[in-house]
């Protein structure tokens, strides 16, 4: 029954900030309370989850094929934590930042309706209701990134939205000819009859049109273009919160998919994957280290990190997996860290350009230490959790005799380093120049939101050993999907 | 624009359409029609009357705020699943009670109407906020 | 019919495809909408096309054979509603785009400062 509860909680927070759109203060105390609230019961239902297996409940009570299955296994139950947690950080963040109009606009129930979408795409056993989630999450980020309405933002949403609609489109066609091959939408029953599949035609083809809606929808090559595009027009708080939760649904459906449905043509997938993957980190990382915006910066790389999540799927081993999943919640983190701590420096200094910034760390050394600790992390420096997702990653691509994507790796995450030096070096240690425009101070609610996501990074440094062995339980969901099949039809 | 025709028109339209988007709203369960549709209609009769009147005298006409009514109808919608948990069933079950059984008036009522009727006030407080703030000048 | 329906859907694709590749920003937004219908044509027809066949009797629940499948309306309907949704705000953003910068001119959207 706790399942329903990540979906109805978002659900009743909005309608509650809704009504109550006009009072900002409660607004901004009660959305800390409710995300806390739901990351509270998001895990709970992780320990559910990691003490009793794969939970899987029918709401509505119609048996499993035919009625909307609700299914949580370890990824899902993880995913669903690590957002909630982000989600707090940025309700904590937002007061600091967004200002009064976009704030009283409906910003808080507009988020709540993300974090509806998100959680619901994460815990669906069913296609078609995958797809009614993934809309609700993109409806509240379309209003989200237009909210405000400023010329730039307008632009940028347009292309989001049209980029958007056009994946969906393709998500819902390769609905449509699935449906009429397998005549079953739940994911399990699907995944169970295609084992038993003799004809591969259809279902490759439709594989291939959910792997394009879904590479879209977390910014792989050749279909990134989007991201930098959009992701650097609203203000920080609702990028950091795009940056830590939107693309990585994009990630978990494509694991989900995988893990379910490549049952014709393993090596061709794998292939294609790991040549896309190493494409997306290498190429994300060199447009990064081009750009002189921070937004813009950190935006490309999103991309790259997302090449290597995808990497651990096409390497396809319980290692891999793991280490893909530890890194996509280690990313979850440093990437809203970094973002906010990014806003903290337009705070500081009223902008963004590398060019107009500088001293920042003579400044404040304290504010420098919270965007170093997530960017080090990002480019995988040892104590810090990114190391570890790293290490994960590669040690599974040597296991899986994959050398190649390894090196890309590897070499992938030296470029990272640079970038995130040369943000170091530009905005933290130069010599402040001489054209400065007038100083801010930075808010205290950011303050705090930063230093408390900062302080979760370097605790799942630490912890890392736990969370390594819940990520390779959850690797070893996903690698063996007979376990999802049979918790859901209850065989 | 000031049209004589159409005011008149949208003067009389507005309680029919509405009385006509109750029909089709209680019927939706077995036959054609439902919350969605309903909704529209719901949502239309208040768009004519704002395309012959204008959008603030429509404004302020209706009693209640459409984004208060979307977000009302959500409300419905999540408590039409909870009867369903009140009776030992899991979340959104469908649960049907008849009225006057054996009787001419027999009246079957159910979660899923509820379920119903907030879509019917999500969909037409949607409509409405949208097409009045593109109608606004 | 079935050769007849997959031909609308090519048609409608095609000219969603064109309409997406016009300079003008309202001809996108009706891009937009001859997509989505169009995928819902498409849902209409690989759902498998049935006539004259009920989709539920009284009393005969369980024998499904002989009749029409209802799922891919129920999909087409909620895929019409989330179209209807988006292509709504769309409108909106559109219309406030061109408040702002007075142009329909997709070139507008390229950043060159």
């Amino acid at each position: 029954m706790i399942l329903v509860l990540p979906i109805i909680l978002p659900l009743l927070f909005m309608v509650v900030l809704i009504f109550t759109r006009r009072w900002l203060a409660f607004q901004q105390g009660f959305s800390i309370f409710a995300s806390i609230m739901l990351t509270f019961v998001s895990f709970l239902i992780l320990i559910d989850v990691q003490q009793n297996g794969i939970l899987a409940i029918q709401p509505g009570s119609w048996d499993a094929p035919y009625g909307i299955t609700l299914v949580a296994d370890l990824f899902s139950a993880i995913m669903m934590t690590t957002t909630s947690f982000v989600g707090i950080i940025v309700m904590i963040y937002s007061p600091g930042f967004i200002d009064k109009e976009r704030q009283t606009a409906g910003y808080y129930p507009l988020v709540y309706g993300l974090l509806m979408g998100v959680n619901g795409a994460f815990i669906t056993g069913d296609l078609f209701n995958l797809y009614v989630w993934y809309e609700v999450m993109l409806t509240s980020s379309f209003v989200l990134i237009a909210l405000g309405g400023s010329a730039e933002q307008l632009r940028g949403s347009i292309k989001y939205v049209t980029i958007n609609f056009v994946a969906s489109i393709f998500f819902v066609s390769a609905i449509g000819i699935l449906y009429g091959q397998v005549g079953t939408l739940n994911m399990a029953d699907l995944a169970a009859k295609m084992r038993t599949w003799d004809e591969p035609m259809y279902i490759n083809s439709a594989l291939m049109l959910f792997f394009i809606a879904f590479s879209v929808k977390s910014a792989l090559v050749p279909f990134f273009f989007w991201l930098p595009a959009s992701y650097h027009t609203p203000p920080m708080a609702i990028t950091a919160l795009f940056a830590g939760t939107l693309t990585k649904v994009g990630v978990y459906t494509m694991f989900r998919f995988y893990s379910l449905f490549v049952v014709f043509d393993q090596q061709f997938w794998t292939i294609f994957i790991l040549t896309l993957a190493g494409l997306t980190m290498f190429i994300g990382v060199l447009m990064a280290a081009s750009q002189f915006d921070i937004r813009k910066i950190l935006s490309f790389h999103i991309i790259s990190q997302v090449g290597y999540m995808i990497m651990g799927l096409g390497i396809f081993t319980a290692t891999g997996i793991a280490g893909a999943i530890f890194f996509t919640v280690h990313n979850m983190l440093s990437k809203t860290n970094t973002f906010l701590a990014g806003g903290l420096v337009y705070q500081q200094s009223g902008s963004y350009d590398l060019k107009y910034l500088g001293g920042l760390y003579k400044a404040k050394p304290f504010l420098a230490l919270l965007f170093f600790i997530p960017a080090m992390s990002l480019a995988g420096i040892p104590p810090l959790p990114g190391f570890f997702g790293k290490f994960f990653l590669i040690k599974g691509g040597f296991e899986a005799q994959q050398y190649f994507i390894t090196a890309v790796a590897i070499l992938t995450g030296l470029f990272t380093l640079f970038s995130m030096v040369k943000i170091w070096n530009e905005a933290y240690w130069k010599k402040e120049p001489e054209e400065v425009k007038e100083r801010g101070k930075v808010h205290p609610s950011a303050l705090i939101a930063t230093s408390l996501l900062a302080a979760a990074v370097i605790l799942m440094g630490i912890f890392a050993g736990p969370v390594i062995d819940i990520c390779l339980q959850a690797g070893e969901q996903i690698v063996n999907p007979e376990m999802y099949i049979n918790a859901v039809l209850k065989r | 624009m000031e049209s004589i025709i159409l005011q008149i028109a949208a003067r009389h339209m507005r309680p029919l359409l509405i009385g006509l988007s109750l029909i089709v709203l209680y019927r939706g369960h077995n036959e054609p029609g439902g919350g969605f549709i309903g909704g529209l209609m719901f949502g239309a009769a208040y768009i004519l009357y704002a395309m012959a009147f204008g959008v603030v005298k429509t404004q302020k006409s209706i009693f209640f705020n459409p984004i208060n009514l979307t977000a009302l109808g959500l409300l419905i919608a999540l408590i039409s699943g909870l009867p369903a948990i009140m009776l030992g069933d899991i979340f959104m079950t469908g649960e049907w009670y008849t009225f006057f059984q054996g009787t001419m008036m027999e009246l079957k009522l159910g979660t899923p109407l509820i379920f119903d009727v907030g879509v019917y006030f999500a969909v037409a407080g949607m409509l409405m906020l949208v097409m009045f703030s593109i109608m606004e000048e | 019919m079935l050769l007849l329906l997959a031909i609308l859907v090519g048609v409608l694709y095609g000219a969603a495809v064109y309409l997406l590749l016009r300079r003008n920003i309202f001809k996108l937004i009706l891009g937009l909408i001859f997509l989505g219908h169009a995928t819902n044509m498409l849902l209409f027809v690989a759902g498998g096309l049935t006539s004259g066949r009920p989709a539920f009797l009284r009393g005969l629940e369980g024998e499904a054979i002989g009749m029409s499948d209802p799922l891919p309306q129920a999909l087409i309907l909620t895929a019409i509603v989330i179209g209807l949704g988006v292509t709504a705000f769309a409108l909106t953003l559109v219309y406030r785009f061109y408040k702002v910068t007075k142009t329909v001119d997709f070139d507008e959207l390229s950043e060159n400062e």
